[in-house]
């Protein structure tokens, strides 16, 4: 899965508020990094559904960050999660480790 | 017209503040984490319109929904589009928004608000019994007398109910149900399948229990509403 992050929707939104966007990037950089770890957690003590909520707002993340196929690929995992399968984690923590890198760059 | 934001996340509430910013006629009052918070402010404040996010940790915006005993104007924000054809069952929600949200669906969203009106919610006072002070119950043919005020709470088992009062714990053969009739509304609270409490009675309420006296008794998370919509938040 080839995405990269872009901020196309976090500029759409702030116009010429270069303020907010300022403001909205630092937000994530906060956010994204303390639910990736809340995530890794979970899965480090086998607790899918607890997992599942924190993919939940994670895959918000990719939307904000214009990722639709990692959207969607977190909706399905968001699913698989709460049925107890935390076989697709490899692959998100791929994602994961992508905007990680991506907010290092912003 | 003043509006509140009530999300877990502060990315999305950023989000809803910005887009707000955008439409003249919306002023953003106050963003909530959580909605205990923000049950507590709608106690001192009237509001006109409520973004909501559905998906919260331990009170979803459902339940939320369901405390407000006059609720304003609410505009759901959610991912997940599977809750559609819940919110429409609620007269307060006027609009359903699906992260992420663009100008142009917010600014939709604000003309629904403008278009809709609102009836108040009908809400049971309880009336019916509330002069009853005593309450007769049935035991190896005795009628004995039970003060209301002395009942702590009831609990289902099996076929039969357990009265537990301040000084002693009565078995009837009778349901949960068919007591409840008889109780006050006002004073009495149904907070599990299984349990109906003396609302007066409550010393704390802990996550999902409630301690009456030395009884521990659980919430389910469909009662839990109305137990918090009835509670005097500070």
């Amino acid at each position: 899965m080839e995405e990269t992050p872009n901020l196309t929707y976090v500029k759409n939104l702030a116009g010429d508020d270069l303020a907010f966007e300022k403001k909205f990037i630092s937000i994530i950089k906060d956010e994204f990094p303390v639910e990736m770890a809340t995530y890794l957690d979970h899965i480090k003590y086998d607790e899918p559904r607890a997992a599942a909520e924190i993919v939940h707002k994670l895959k918000h993340k990719f939307n904000i960050l214009s990722m639709e196929q990692a959207y969607s690929f977190a909706v399905t995992y968001e699913e698989r999660l709460q049925l107890g399968d935390m076989k697709m984690d490899l692959d998100f923590r791929k994602l994961l480790d992508t905007i990680t890198s991506y907010l290092k760059t912003i | 017209m003043n509006c509140i934001i009530i999300d877990d996340e502060a990315a999305a509430r950023a989000v809803v503040s910005q887009l707000c910013t955008k439409v003249p006629e919306l002023d953003v009052i106050e963003a909530f984490d959580n909605a205990i918070d923000a049950i507590k402010f709608l106690n001192q404040q009237t509001i006109d319109v409520i973004f909501l996010d559905i998906h919260m940790p331990g009170f979803s915006g459902f339940d939320f929904v369901q405390t407000l005993k006059n609720p304003p104007k609410i505009v759901l924000i959610t991912s997940d589009t599977n809750f559609a054809i819940e919110a429409y069952e609620y007269e307060a929600i006027v609009d359903y928004l699906v992260k992420p949200i663009g100008l142009e669906r917010f600014e939709k969203s604000i003309q629904k608000i403008k278009n809709s009106t609102i009836r108040p919610v009908a809400t049971n006072n309880g009336e019916a019994h509330e002069s009853k002070e005593d309450l007769y119950i049935n035991i190896d043919r005795r009628l004995i007398k039970l003060k209301l005020n002395d009942i702590q709470l009831i609990e289902a088992k099996g076929d039969y109910i357990e009265v537990k009062t301040d000084t002693e714990t009565y078995r009837v053969h009778n349901t949960l149900k068919k007591i409840k009739e008889k109780l006050p509304e006002k004073t009495f609270l149904q907070i599990h399948r299984s349990y109906i409490i003396n609302f007066t009675k409550i010393i704390d309420i802990e996550d999902n229990s409630v301690l009456i006296e030395k009884n521990v008794v659980p919430i389910s998370r469909s009662n839990r509403p109305e137990l918090m919509r009835r509670l005097n938040l500070l």
